[in-house]
């Protein structure tokens, strides 16, 4: 493993362009591409004011920045650096703005989701869609990009609208059966659109594209229901995880539950293994206090190392209690995702914040657990392998495979803390982000 | 009574007090008060009798006397108060007696008081615990009482409380509920007027003309696509709608591949477990019925199995219904056969634990029923072994006795006539033998025999042969192939004619005999069917072990002088030739 030197950064605005070329960094109000491979600096733009959103367009030709206090959006070209688009919204005000799929068209989300405005670059036109829904996931394109799916609220029902994305026309509009819908979801294939609903009732249902209900699932009442959703990548499973430290798996046929994933606070199973992060500070003898080894050591001498050991079963998870007169309970499954090759499912339950559980999907069992001395923060998997890299807010990177688990200091002196990490498109390099500062880590090929 | 009985007791009772004792016992009392009078009267003389008042004393007893019923003690005939002592001393002495039995009764009486009384005591004492019992049980029960009327009123209380709290509940509830669909109402108007004013923000930000709101661009850029955009018109929607049908379509489809093809595995799996169901179901069935019913089973069988090969090739073709039931129920079937199958096995191999525990190298069968026989031979050996001996140890015992030394007599008689038979046995075992020999040295001459007149046969062939050679106009063509023929032969037949005559005693003299004349035997054919005539008159007698191996040998060499037989063929184009060979071959038969 290999590490970069340490670049600035602010807000936690740093993309990799789709393709993988470049590195796009915010710092205030500068915009700085650096080219992935050698890192050095393409372009520098500046924009009006500190940018507060970074976006690549999918062909990777287009950078906008947003800054929502103004209300303004600038878009940069990597091909014509002299290219230059400033979008205004105006009294408006501007809340979101987001790709369409096709890279020439943008969509801003103006103050109070008054409307979404569909700015294009090829054409003077402007286009609005009106009674767009606030809520936490109301927006989503199909993965193939041809269509949109928008959630939108009037006289207090909810309906969902299906854009096509090339002519901006609207193909279905539909209500749906929801209290207070709070997000969409296009599955990878995009036929099925899951929609949820609001958290105090557990109620997913699923259309078809063209606006069928084709299934409505609940698992239970009176309770605190979804908290997230996940599709696999082939479409075939429907994750979801909830508020009672639950996931259901729901097939793509019949969309009635396969399996139900718990979170034990006791792991007793001897099949699984239960990684446990152990800390180890290091032991300085006199020798260690020679002015050369400290020189050496000085960034670690302060931190502690630390290693993963296979802790015997049947082992207990640390859990917190979640404070019942707080909204939004600390409670449940807050994060899933697949790996690239379906075959394991990481889950987050927010009551065990230390641990991350990995699922195997073929057998529908609970694979591993990795615990660790701080909360987990932010964890990916590789795109390419069946690889999860993983940060707790210390100055480690945590990667778990199939084949074992290792967790990894960042070389870099200083306080290098790890607040979240991302892939390269490749998955050789990622790229560890700390509150102002980031560095790019390259693992090993496996090949070399 | 008791305190006044004892103060009374011990002092001597005084006359006049004796009304005291109780009306009732006024005479007794007297009675009983009379003797310590009598005895007080000695010291008390002056006090009732003096000398002046005798008479009247006399009187006054008499009259006392007779009132109780004695006899009068005086005379009173003449007015003189005359004691009759007699009499006196008879009063007395009844006034003694009844006196002492009147103190006898007092004591009996008073004892009984006393045990009375104190019974009585017992009895109060017993009583008055009763009682207090009998208090403290009404106190308990009263207290019981009490309690339960507090517990009944508690009960009472608790009630209504709950009443009341379920109506609080429900109170509760309906403000809930009241309270929901106002919250709900109150969100929905608000919703609303929200609706309104994004509606009335939206109204003036467009009549507002937003100067502010523009995109500021250098240069529109080209679709990625580098198409142009279209004019939406009714065809795009159209389009687009066609578009997504075929999305949809292209899921369904590429849906539906993926369950037949799932659908096919698990049909393929389903045959194959058929078959494989069927295989090991099928010989299990036929040895097991082979068994019970040798001539009905392969019938059966075989109208079992057909259905099943039906279904088969149904099942992989279609899928219709008819065929899946087919399938599935013909599976279901064989799965249940297949099951009982596997419980009987089972039941088998608890009862096979045993066994094989006591073996664990596996002996196969006929090895271990031979050596069971041998083992059975030699229990019976041994058997007889000990019965004749418990015979001759019996015998040696009971010597003295005459029926038992008859009995022993006979058994050595027959232990006598029992060497006597195996003296026989192996007489007539040598004669066999020598018989045998014989019978050998027979065949040998009967052998030699038929190599002599093949030999002779040869020669007269071979005289015959020159001569019609002689005749023939081939004479110089034929020599050469003569002196190649033998060799030919010698090459194969050798090898041949040693195995022919190997019956395991005779066969090196044999075979060192035979080589040379082997060429000429061969020519020597027609006298075949002499040496046969001759070679059957051997008995079959040979071990029949033998021959089978004989046989096995002999076929490749056959096949060997076929072999030999077309080349040299196409060469000769006599008759004579092939016909001498086919007699060898047949010779060979013959030997067998």
């Amino acid at each position: 493993m290999n590490f970069s030197e340490v670049f600035k950064h602010s807000n936690q605005l740093c993309r990799i362009s789709p393709n993988g070329k470049y590195l796009a960094t915010c710092v205030q109000y500068r915009l700085v591409i650096r080219d992935f491979d050698t890192l050095q600096i393409l372009q520098l733009y500046t924009c009006l004011d500190q940018i507060q959103f970074v976006e690549w367009s999918s062909d990777s030709s287009f950078i906008l920045c947003a800054m929502f206090k103004r209300g303004l959006v600038q878009v940069w070209s990597m091909e014509q650096p002299d290219w230059h688009c400033k979008i205004d919204e105006g009294s408006a005000g501007l809340v979101a703005a987001r790709w369409s799929p096709d890279g020439r068209h943008i969509l801003n989300t103006t103050e109070f989701h008054l409307r979404i405005t569909v700015w294009s670059l090829c054409t003077k036109s402007v286009s609005y869609i009106k009674y767009p829904k606030a809520c936490h996931q109301g927006i989503d394109f199909t993965k193939d990009g041809r269509y949109l799916a928008l959630a939108e609220r009037r006289d207090c029902k909810d309906y969902i609208s299906i854009f096509v994305c090339s002519d901006w026309q609207l193909l279905r509009h539909f209500e749906t059966e929801t209290q207070d819908l709070t997000g969409i979801e296009w599955s990878p294939n995009g036929c099925v659109l899951a929609v949820w609903d609001t958290c105090l009732e557990y109620k997913v249902l699923f259309y078809s594209l063209d606006g069928r209900l084709l299934s409505i699932f609940s698992a239970y009442e009176w309770c605190l229901g979804v908290k997230s959703i996940m599709w696999s990548p082939s479409s075939q499973f429907l994750a979801v995880g909830s508020y009672d430290e639950k996931v259901r798996m729901l097939n793509h046929i019949t969309w009635k539950q396969i399996t139900e994933l718990d979170h034990p606070s006791t792991i007793s199973n001897p099949k699984i293994v239960f990684y446990r992060e152990v800390e180890r500070r290091p032991v300085i003898s006199n020798d260690d206090l020679s002015a050369h080894h400290s020189l050496t050591t000085g960034s670690s001498l302060f931190s502690t190392q630390s290693k993963y050991e296979v802790s015997s079963l049947p082992a207990q998870v640390p859990v917190i209690k979640p404070d019942p007169d707080r909204p939004n309970p600390k409670i449940g499954i807050s994060a899933m995702a697949f790996s690239s090759n379906s075959r394991y499912l990481v889950t987050k339950n927010d009551n065990m914040p230390n641990n991350v559980w990995i699922w195997d999907v073929q057998k529908l069992k609970l694979f591993v657990v990795l615990e660790h001395v701080a909360a987990v923060r932010c964890f990916q998997w590789d795109p390419c392998h069946p690889r999860l890299a993983l940060c707790t807010g210390n100055n480690k990177v945590y990667m778990w495979s199939p084949s074992g688990c290792a967790c990894v200091q960042v070389p870099i002196a200083g306080h290098f803390q790890v607040l979240s990490l991302s892939w390269h498109t490749s998955g050789q390099s990622l790229i560890l982000l700390s509150k102002d500062q980031l560095c790019v880590c390259y693992l090993e090929n496996k090949d070399s | 009574m008791g305190d006044w009985k004892t103060v009374t007791m011990p002092e001597p009772l005084p006359v006049l007090d004796l009304s005291n004792y109780g009306p009732t016992s006024v005479i007794s009392s007297l009675v009983q008060t009379l003797p310590p009078l009598s005895q007080n009267s000695y010291n008390l003389v002056s006090a009732f009798c003096t000398d002046e008042n005798i008479g009247q004393c006399i009187t006054y007893i008499n009259q006392e006397i007779s009132s109780l019923g004695f006899p009068p003690i005086s005379s009173d005939t003449r007015g003189n108060n005359d004691l009759n002592l007699v009499s006196v001393l008879n009063v007395i002495y009844e006034l003694l007696q009844l006196h002492k039995k009147g103190l006898r009764t007092m004591e009996d009486m008073e004892t009984e008081q006393l045990k009375s009384s104190s019974d009585m005591d017992h009895l109060q004492n017993s009583h008055s615990k009763l009682k207090e019992q009998l208090e403290l049980c009404r106190r308990e029960n009263k207290s019981f009482q009490e309690r339960e009327r507090q517990v009944h009123l508690k009960n009472k209380s608790l009630q209504n409380s709950l009443k009341n709290e379920k109506e609080e509940v429900q109170k509760l509830q309906n403000v809930i509920a009241s309270r929901a669909s106002q919250y709900n109402h109150d969100m929905k108007r608000k919703e609303r007027e929200f609706g309104k004013l994004k509606e009335r923000l939206n109204q003036i930000l467009i009549d507002k003309k937003d100067k502010k709101m523009a995109i500021e661009i250098l240069n529109y850029v080209g679709r990625p696509d580098g198409k142009r955009s279209v004019w939406k018109t009714g065809k795009t929607e159209a389009r687009n709608e066609e578009e997504m049908y075929k999305v949809l379509l292209g899921d369904y489809e590429h849906r539906l591949k993926d369950l037949m093809i799932e659908n096919a595995e698990l049909k393929k799996v389903l045959q194959q477990m058929k078959k494989e169901m069927m295989t090991i179901l099928h010989p299990q069935k036929h040895g097991f019925k082979e068994k019970k019913e040798e001539s009905i089973d392969p019938v059966a069988s075989d109208d079992e199995e057909e259905p099943g090969e039906n279904s088969k090739e149904y099942g992989l073709d279609l899928s219709c219904e008819l065929a899946r039931e087919k399938l599935t129920n013909s599976i279901r079937q064989q799965w249940r056969m297949l099951k009982n199958h596997v419980e009987k096995l089972d039941n088998q191999a608890a009862l096979m634990q045993m066994d094989v525990q006591n073996e664990c190298n596996v002996v196969s069968r006929e090895i271990h029923e031979e050596e069971v026989d041998k083992l059975k031979l030699e229990i019976q050996q041994c058997k007889d072994f000990i019965k004749t001996q418990q015979q001759l140890w019996q015998q040696q015992v009971n010597s003295p006795c005459d029926e038992e030394t008859s009995s022993l007599l006979q058994d050595c008689y027959l232990l006598e006539e029992k060497e006597r038979l195996k003296e026989e046995w192996k007489l007539f075992d040598e004669q066999r033998k020598n018989f045998e020999r014989e019978r050998k040295n027979f065949t040998e001459a009967a052998i030699r025999l038929g190599h002599e007149r093949r030999a002779f046969e040869e020669d007269r062939a071979s005289w015959l042969k020159h001569q019609f050679l002689n005749m023939t106009p081939f004479i110089d063509r034929k020599r050469p192939q003569t002196s190649k023929h033998p060799c030919a032969f010698s090459a194969s037949t050798e090898p041949e004619v040693r195995n022919l005559h190997s019956s395991p005693q005779t066969m090196k003299s044999v075979v060192t005999n035979i080589p040379t004349p082997k060429s000429q035997s061969s020519l020597k054919m027609p006298s075949t069917p002499d040496l046969y005539q001759t070679l059957c008159l051997i008995p079959n007698k040979s071990s029949p072990e033998i021959q089978p191996k004989r046989s096995s040998l002999q076929d490749p060499n056959v096949r060997m002088y076929s072999g030999e037989l077309s080349t040299p063929r196409p060469r000769h184009s006599l008759n004579s030739d092939n016909y001498f060979i086919y007699c060898v071959s047949r010779d060979e038969n013959t030997l067998k």
